[in-house]
């Protein structure tokens, strides 16, 4: 986006405007995808039922009036609630769902910010949520909202490294920490000597995609990994006692979490924003790339939620000894067998 | 003596108190969590506290009268047909099968028994009620432990019992339709082959949840080895139903106490199994919600023709007297013991509900457990809130 901004010559704030418009649009657009998408219409289909269907055409103005409802009404804050902590809370994990965005990118030009770490800082502000969590769990003054956020602190340390380790293979196999980088080395690397259709790294990566997806499951605290908001059991965890546009805000920092790290596992093992035989440099994909990377993270939005929508959950220490004694370990091996094959060939 | 004003603000007082939440994060003795009246696990208004120590639970008492109707007392101001009424809102996902005990034990009273082809209908019925109630437990189940979908596939096949109950009785939830000498009314044209057809959509049910539920790892990890009640504790505390029969213990009313109940001229099986864990007591239900729609079928081969109501009068008196009658109902052993000074109505009835010693066992179990566990325990101990309280 940078690089498009300079071609127009922009002023200063004209830019900034344009850009938090397109930060919005990436957290805000694929967040109400996956809710209609996934959360109203998959889900419906699956329970065999039909989902929201009378506001709008199919039921697609759904997410407006939904919005509209959590406006509408009253804010709660628990009398012995630290109200400034719990007013803040929210808009911490927001702020790292957007931030995350931020080295996103979405065609050879139509990025916000092209950094030479990307992937690493991505997963660096991922972990900044869980301070929010915290954050809610304690200010609420709620048991239930203290022993969900105590749970997702240990949820989220505990799923970090094997998130970070599935990442690792991709980054030795990429030789870069470069978003961009790694959609490159997609578009044009080999898979033992057939280049055809590049090398999506889901083909050689396979174990860190299932493993990432597995941690990401955990990040976003979904089903089986839903501990920390278990409904049946600590009524909905950190999130009990918010209510209103507070919620509506944990509501759409879930969702866009997911809508975030699905596009960062698009970007890393299904090749970004490029297509095959779509040269990189193409114009045409400033504008293509959103879409085909909106597509690919459908896909990978499809595998989380219908994961969500059919187990029951973990129990807290299952849950631990899943992430230390199974996911970390294979995680380790696929690294050690990565180094192995990049020095091989 | 009359209390003074303040005597009886202080009384109240004290009373809240004991209902009062503690809102202390941190006691000497660790945290308390207060689970209910109102709370999402519960289905009803179970009230559960909980000592913690960290996620672990040291000790849980089960406190339970939040939903006590009086229908013991209420029973004494009703003549006997009014009764089922009452009653069949006792455990009301299988509301019939609450009538059948009273009405037996009425009928013992009076010394009149239902003619054949009625009691062939009241245990389909029976039996209807029970899948009813248990598929739709196993959806519950699910859904405590966190898969949200089950549930959706029990209420959509329930409801296949359900319209079957209704077009029979005209009730889908409180059927009120036991009478005494009989029933009200005879089975409508081309049920019975409807009803083969729901029992094979049940079988398929069954099915399914056996592969989607029972079937996941993740469901077992979370059941298997979880709140196990040795045999002769359940004995001992007095569990009926699956509990029992998934702690081992080889007892079911239906076969080894059966009363005006068409179970004795059928081939069918009592499932156990000795694990006695949360897994164990889920798997037995679902076995019989499977084992019932097998004995439908049975009845609907072979019921009998003739009228479905004995001779009795129209205004009923039952004689002097007392009886005591249980059947094996969905949740367990259900029993009335009746005592009646000839009048129209009852003089005093006992209810024996299966729930209320299902839950008993709770705060045995609950020790050392996690809080999770506290759910899976709970849910497979599978008890109805109006059952405990009455």
């Amino acid at each position: 986006m940078n690089a498009l901004l300079e071609a127009v010559e922009l002023s200063y704030w004209q830019a900034s405007v344009l850009r938090v418009l397109g930060v919005l649009a990436a957290v805000i657009l694929p967040a109400g995808g996956f809710v209609y998408v996934f959360l109203f219409k998959m889900m419906s289909f699956m329970q065999s039922r039909l989902g929201p269907m009378e506001a709008g055409p199919y039921g697609s103005a759904q997410l407006l009036a939904e919005v509209g409802k959590f406006l509408q009404k009253e804010d709660i804050v628990p009398a012995r609630a630290d109200r400034r902590l719990f007013f803040l809370a929210p808009y911490i994990v927001l702020a790292s769902t957007f931030l995350l965005l931020v080295v996103m990118p979405f065609g050879p030009d139509a990025y916000f910010a092209n950094l030479d770490t990307g992937i690493f800082l991505a997963l660096g502000l991922s972990s900044v949520s869980v301070i929010g969590v915290l954050i809610a769990g304690w200010a609420s003054a709620n048991k239930y909202s203290l022993i969900g956020g105590l749970r997702a602190a240990g949820q989220l340390i505990a799923y970090e490294l094997p998130l970070v380790l599935a990442v690792v293979g991709v980054v030795i196999q990429a030789g870069t920490l470069n978003l961009q980088g790694i959609v490159a080395a997609q578009h044009q690397g080999e898979i033992f000597g057939f280049g055809g259709i590049g090398n999506p790294f889901l083909i050689t990566q396979l174990v860190g995609f299932v493993i990432f997806l597995i941690a990401t499951q955990a990040e976003l605290t979904q089903p089986p990994f839903d501990m920390p908001v278990a409904e049946s059991e600590i009524v909905t965890g950190y999130i009990t006692e918010y209510s209103g546009l507070r919620f509506l805000l944990f509501f759409i920092g879930e969702f866009a979490t997911a809508g975030a790290f699905a596009a960062i596992a698009a970007t890393l093992f299904l090749g970004g924003w490029a297509v095959p035989f779509v040269d990189l440099d193409d114009d045409i994909m400033n504008v293509a790339g959103p879409l085909v990377l909106f597509a690919k993270m459908m896909l990978v939005g499809f595998l989380i939620f219908w994961v969500r929508f059919t187990f029951p959950r973990f129990r807290e220490d299952q849950l631990q000894a899943f992430a230390w004694k199974f996911l970390i370990p294979i995680s380790l091996v696929n690294i050690m067998a990565t180094m192995v094959f990049k020095v091989a060939f | 003596m009359t209390l003074t004003e303040a005597q009886q603000l202080g009384y109240i007082n004290a009373q809240a108190a004991d209902g009062r939440i503690n809102v202390e994060l941190e006691t000497d003795d660790g945290m308390v969590l207060n689970m209910g009246p109102q709370h999402p696990a519960t289905h009803g208004t179970l009230r559960l506290v909980a000592r913690l120590d960290g996620e672990q639970v040291t000790s849980a008492d089960v406190m339970c009268g939040y939903m006590h109707r009086g229908y013991e007392k209420l029973c004494e101001v009703r003549s006997y047909p009014q009764v089922t009424t009452l009653v069949n809102r006792i455990d009301w996902l299988g509301s019939f099968a609450n009538e059948v005990p009273f009405i037996l034990a009425a009928e013992q009273l009076m010394e009149v028994e239902a003619p054949p082809r009625a009691m062939w209908i009241r245990t389909i019925l029976f039996e209807l009620s029970r899948i009813a109630n248990v598929s739709l437990f196993i959806g519950d189940l699910a859904l405590q432990l966190g898969a949200q979908t089950p549930a959706f596939y029990a209420f959509r096949d329930r409801e296949f019992v359900l319209n079957q109950i209704e077009s029979v009785t005209g009730g889908r939830f409180h059927p009120n339709f036991d009478r005494i000498g009989g029933l009200k009314d005879d089975l409508p044209k081309g049920w019975i082959a409807e009803t083969k057809a729901a029992m094979v959509r049940l079988r398929a049910f069954c099915d399914e949840m056996e592969g989607l539920v029972y079937g996941n790892e993740i469901f077992q990890t979370r059941t298997r080895g979880v709140g196990i009640i040795p045999a002769k504790v359940a004995q001992s505390y007095g569990l009926s139903g699956a509990n029992l029969r998934g702690s081992g213990v080889d007892w079911d009313l239906r076969r080894d106490a059966n009363v005006g109940l068409a179970y004795d001229q059928l081939d069918w099986k009592v499932w156990t199994h000795p694990d006695g864990d949360s897994y164990s007591r889920c798997w037995v239900r679902l076995q019989e919600v499977r084992e019932a729609t097998k004995i439908v079928d049975q009845l609907c081969d072979g019921l009998p023709g003739g009228g479905i109501m004995a001779k009795v009068p129209r205004i009923i008196k039952v004689p002097e007297g007392e009886a005591y009658v249980a059947t094996e109902n969905p949740l367990g052993a259900m029993g009335y013991y009746v005592v009646s000074k000839g009048d129209t109505g009852p003089f005093r009835v006992k209810i024996r509900s299966a729930s209320f010693n299902n839950i008993s066992v709770a705060s045995w179990l609950l020790r050392g457990v996690y809080v999770p566990d506290i759910i899976t325990i709970l849910a497979s101990l599978y008890f109805i809130l109006g059952d405990i309280d009455r």
